[in-house]
């Protein structure tokens, strides 16, 4: 019976969300397909293979751990060797990816290596006979694709947030492998890593986003949409185009068509006009809220709940009233 | 940086940069689509097309090497249909020197056949970087690139925000969920190219101009063999219509309760 292998990231020694996402997506393929087992395979240094017993629990038989003094970083060229090198040995059906920065480097690259495509950032997968079937959102959220992948192994990389990480507690047995290649022959080196904030929640992995536009007037002013997060409590700050290009946040927060693409349960947009462009970005949220003193902006097309007016006097009201409810609860 | 002052002092002098930037033609976003009767493919009624947004950034970052690092040549290519020279136009009217299209009647949605093409055309060119966009805004994989990379043997970094180049090596940054890592590689390398790095020029009229004389070569692709195949396309389903709740901070209690009891969001 073929297996199914998980990629399982890790940063600084430490799993992350979208591991188990990939480990409870193979379970859920290997379970489909009838006596299949869950690998995990884990790159890190000296020690991630005591991780082992969370990936266990989440659905993988074995976990397979490569460990390595040079490997406390991402390493492109010897995760790319090891992955496709294991995948190939071991004949599997499928490998599984997050479609992370860190998984959309390295699974494009392991599936060139093994000769074989790649379905990117998928929402949903199914296996059908020697093919899989699988759900993709594409042209900026616009279209929903179905594509079919064929060839073995079916190499997929899943959309963070998608799958939901279940506890399916299976032996987790450690084997311990070698990288397929010496970590110091590496071209390619990552020579620093730099956390942002070890606090913060990430923009695609909150559950809920409260992003601020150009209605707020000036950079200061976003101490209110941090404030109206804190006080949400599972919130990550976006903000429009406009304001990352004017400064006022990182490039990174910015949420839309050349920025991020996230679906949050709940997407809470300040001073934002809504442009084509922000919309793409965050057209798929559970639920939409505006506050905006343009009654005619576009936002409030998509919005469920919008609320006209000054953004000065409501969102402070709401980060009080948030704050009272939270308080109670 | 005595390394890096002599490093440029030899770049000026000696290296002259050949950089080729991949760019892909897609269908302006801002349209409303439409699903052709075919159920797989997008009504070409009414499509205009444009640079992908982050192919923009790959040129202008090629350009910009080009221009600072004394003498070089930036050459695009694309995949497609003779409707890519359009597209191709644009990039030599910003500045490249010339264009190469890989002829294809269908450009595939398998990014493993796209980048055995590119390999193909790129593998004898002698450059010291290929850029790519870090990923196509229509197909939105991101994998043509890094496949690209992988085929031609070549160190790649995707989707930077920073590049310096100096001494035959390369340093990057590129964005993770909550952090950045700083990414050395030597040339030559494979990068692809995330918003924020250079925005991209407007094509100047004497560009334009320019662009009409310079070369543009047309090729057959040699596409790999297709494994990921559309089976339907669709459009998700429409928002409901947008409502207004209310006005000012008294509506705030009333959002509150919708949030809580209808949403169920909080």
């Amino acid at each position: 019976m073929a297996n199914f292998l998980a990629f399982a990231e890790s940063r600084g020694g430490k799993l992350r969300k979208v591991a188990f996402e990939a480990v409870t997506a193979a379970r859920q393929a290997a379970d489909a397909s009838g006596q299949s087992e869950v690998h995990a395979l884990v790159i890190g240094p000296p020690g991630i293979s005591a991780q082992a017993g969370a990936l266990g629990k989440h659905g993988a038989d074995v976990v397979v751990a490569v460990e390595h003094p040079k490997l406390e970083r991402y390493n492109p060229e010897v995760f790319v060797a090891t992955m496709a090198e294991r995948l190939k040995g071991s004949s599997y059906r499928g490998g599984f990816f997050a479609a992370s920065a860190q998984g959309r480097d390295l699974a494009p690259r392991v599936a060139a290596r093994l000769g074989v495509s790649l379905a990117s950032d998928v929402t949903g997968f199914e296996l059908q006979g020697d093919a899989a079937v699988v759900r993709h959102p594409a042209y900026t959220g616009k279209v929903n694709v179905t594509l079919r992948l064929a060839g073995s192994p079916a190499l997929i990389s899943l959309r963070p947030g998608f799958v939901t990480p279940a506890e399916q507690p299976r032996a987790g047995r450690v084997e311990m492998l070698q990288p397929a290649m010496d970590p110091a022959a590496a071209r390619v080196t990552v020579t620093e890593l730099a956390q942002r904030s070890t606090t913060k929640l990430d923009l695609g992995e909150a559950p809920v986003i409260v992003s601020g536009g150009r209605g707020l007037r000036a950079a200061e002013n976003f101490k209110l949409v941090e404030d109206l997060a804190a006080a949400l409590g599972n919130a990550a700050v976006g903000a429009t185009r406009a304001v990352t290009d004017d400064g006022w946040r990182p490039p990174t927060d910015q949420i839309g068509q050349t920025g991020r693409l996230v679906s949050p349960d709940l997407y809470i947009a300040v001073g934002i006009s809504g442009a084509i462009q922000h919309l793409a970005g965050m057209r798929t949220a559970k639920t939409i809220v505006a506050i905006n003193k343009d009654k005619d902006a576009p936002i409030f097309k998509v919005a469920d709940y919008g609320i006209v007016g000054d953004l000065f006097e409501i969102v402070p009201r709401l980060t009080e009233e948030i704050r009272r409810i939270r308080g109670s609860q | 940086m005595v390394a890096s002052l002599r490093s440029h002092r030899r770049s000026r002098y000696f290296a002259a940069m050949k950089i080729a930037v991949c760019i892909k033609r897609v269908p302006d976003m801002e349209l409303r689509f439409s699903i052709a009767s075919d159920r797989k493919t997008l009504d070409s009624s009414g499509l205009k097309y444009e640079m992908g947004d982050f192919d923009g950034y790959a040129l202008e970052v090629g350009l910009q090497l080009t221009e600072k690092q004394g003498p070089g040549e930036v050459v695009i290519y694309s995949l497609g249909p003779d409707g890519v020279q359009e597209t191709l136009r644009k990039g030599l009217a910003m500045g490249a020197a010339r264009a190469v299209q890989l002829k294809a009647e269908e450009v595939p949605f398998d990014g493993l056949a796209i980048a055995q093409a590119l390999a193909t055309a790129l593998r004898d060119g002698g450059y010291d970087l290929i850029l790519f966009g870090r990923m196509a805004t229509d197909t939105a994989h991101g994998s043509v690139g890094p496949m690209t990379a992988e085929l031609l043997g070549l160190p790649c970094v995707t989707a930077i925000s920073h590049l310096e180049i100096a001494n035959q090596r390369g340093t990057a940054r590129r964005d993770l969920e909550g952090a950045s890592e700083t990414v050395e590689f030597p040339l030559p390398a494979v990068l692809t190219i995330d918003e924020g790095i250079a925005r991209p020029r407007l094509a100047s009229l004497k560009g334009i101009m320019a662009a009409k004389k310079k070369p543009l070569e047309v090729k057959p692709a040699q596409l790999g063999k297709v494994s990921l195949t559309v089976e339907a396309m669709e459009l998700p389903p429409e928002r409901p219509p947008g409502r207004i709740i209310g006005e000012g901070a008294e509506a705030v209690p009333e959002l509150l309760r919708l949030l809580q009891s209808e949403a169920k969001v909080l």
